[in-house]
This record gives C-alpha cells, sequence and structure tokens, in this order.
C-alpha cells in the first residue's frame, strides 16, 4: 500500500462519519395519522395537553390530521420525538416519527 | 342521551370534577374495566393493536428498539388508568387529575371495541337487530364520555353533535 494511499484512506473514512454525524443533527418530526377511532375534541384536547398549545393552534393541526390524514405535531432531537410519540400513543393516538 | 340530561362530568370551582353519572353507567364501567383488564394480559390480541401503535413503522431495528422501550410503560399506563376509574367510579367528586387518567382509560376502551367492531369514519350506525347493535351502543356511549370529559377539561369547546 503507497503512502499516499495509507494518508487518504482515513480521510475516505472519515467522510461518511462527518456525514453521519450531519445525518443524527437533523431534526426528528412527530407525525400523527388519521383514525377513524379517536374523536376530534379529545386529539384536539391531547394536543393542547402534551404540548401546551393553545386552543387554536391544537384545532388547526386536529383538522389536519382529520383532513389531509396527518399532521407534524413536533419536532426535535430522536430522543425528544421518541418521547413525544411514546407520549402520544399513551394517549390512544396513532403517531410516528421520521428524519426531517 | 337525551337533551336534558345532566353533564356527566362537571369542573367544579376548586379544580374538582363532579361526578355525574348514573348508577347503571356506572355499573357498565364496572363490567367493562375488568374486560380491558384480562385483555391486557394477553397482549397479543389483535384488538390491541391500536393501543401499541408503531412508532417506526419504515425500520425494523429502530421500531423493534421502541416497542421494548415504550410496550411495558404503555401497559402499566393503561392499567393505571382502569385502577383510576374503578377507584372514583363511586366518588361523588374527584380531581382534574383523575378526570384526565378517565379520559386515557376510556379512549383505550373505545380504541379496543373500535378496533373489534372495524369501525368506521362514516359513524356507526347499525340496524337494531344486528348482533353487534350492544356493542356499537356501548361505543357511542364511551365517546359521549370522552366527549363529555373533553368538554369538561376545556371549557370553550363546543357542545358534541346531538346527530353524532
Amino acid at each position: 500500500m503507497s503512502r499516499a494511499l495509507s494518508e487518504t484512506a482515513p480521510v475516505e473514512v472519515d467522510d461518511p462519519v462527518g456525514d453521519t454525524l450531519v445525518d443524527e443533527e437533523r431534526p426528528w418530526i412527530v407525525l400523527v395519522w388519521n383514525d377513524p377511532i379517536n374523536l376530534m375534541a379529545y386529539v384536539t384536547f391531547v394536543f393542547q395537553k402534551l404540548f401546551g398549545y393553545s386552543l387554536e393552534k391544537a384545532e388547526s393541526l386536529m383538522m389536519d390530521v382529520h383532513e389531509k390524514g396527518r399532521a407534524v405535531v413536533s419536532t426535535g432531537t430522536k430522543e425528544r420525538a421518541e418521547l413525544d410519540v411514546f407520549r402520544l400513543h399513551e394517549h390512544g393516538l396513532w403517531a410516528t416519527m421520521q428524519q426531517d | 342521551m337525551g337533551l336534558f340530561r345532566r353533564e356527566p362530568f362537571r369542573l367544579l370551582g376548586d379544580g374538582q370534577v363532579g361526578n355525574n353519572l348514573r348508577p347503571d353507567e356506572r355499573e357498565l364501567l364496572h363490567h367493562l374495566l375488568p374486560q380491558l383488564r384480562e385483555l391486557l394480559m394477553s397482549p397479543s390480541d389483535p384488538a390491541l393493536k391500536r393501543l401499541f401503535p408503531r412508532a417506526h413503522p419504515g425500520d425494523a431495528a429502530l421500531e423493534a428498539e421502541y416497542s421494548a422501550m415504550a410496550n411495558g410503560p404503555l401497559l402499566e399506563a393503561r392499567f393505571a388508568a382502569l385502577d383510576r376509574i374503578e377507584a372514583t367510579v363511586d366518588e361523588d367528586n374527584f380531581s382534574r387529575h383523575d378526570l384526565e387518567a378517565w379520559l386515557t382509560g376510556l379512549s383505550a376502551l373505545r380504541l379496543v371495541l373500535g378496533t373489534r367492531l372495524d369501525v368506521s369514519e362514516d359513524g356507526t350506525d347499525v340496524d337494531a337487530h344486528d348482533p353487534s347493535a350492544s356493542a356499537y351502543a356501548v361505543f357511542d356511549w364511551l365517546g359521549y364520555l370522552v366527549h363529555a370529559a373533553v368538554g369538561a377539561l376545556i371549557p370553550g369547546l363546543p357542545p358534541p353533535d346531538p346527530d353524532a
């Protein structure tokens, strides 16, 4: 192995690591999906309770879920998103998370 | 349920909630809660799938990680909510915090019953002779209670649609 290669190789290895770091910093979004069972008023209440949203904002998110099939209800680190998804699941809402 | 009946839950001035459920309604809850508790003992029952949704439907590894972490606490939360309802259903008053636990428990009951009945968004109008008619009636009644509980917790919320 040439000296040049042995010097460049670590750089090539570093690149994906760098990408991964950037990847990890990309925020996660928490989505709530429309379902035929939960009542609109209840979904609004849960958004207010869990995220401290105003009635107006909670209702507008709920209407997005109802009419568009889904809405982004929170954004943050993976840990934060996971906690939000868990709390939504605890309340029976159909929530998923993905990286933005 | 009639236009003239009392609100099932009434937020009182001191942060307490007045429990105006009729005796037959309390009885029905005493009947339903143990059924859900028993069902929760066999978490693989398909009726429970809405109580344990997937957080990462597109990523099996992340989903395995999430469900390993979340399913135990999700189960515990449901048991705690059912316990809370059973402990307070015969009280004249309970706390606002209790009513929030009620909501969690009532919603879980609705999700399981709704999954069993395979309800759609178009409503639950069924023929009175349908063998599931009484289950649909219970489902609608649970919805009425959920709406009433939310109404007590969010005063500005419009009343439920009487036709719903």
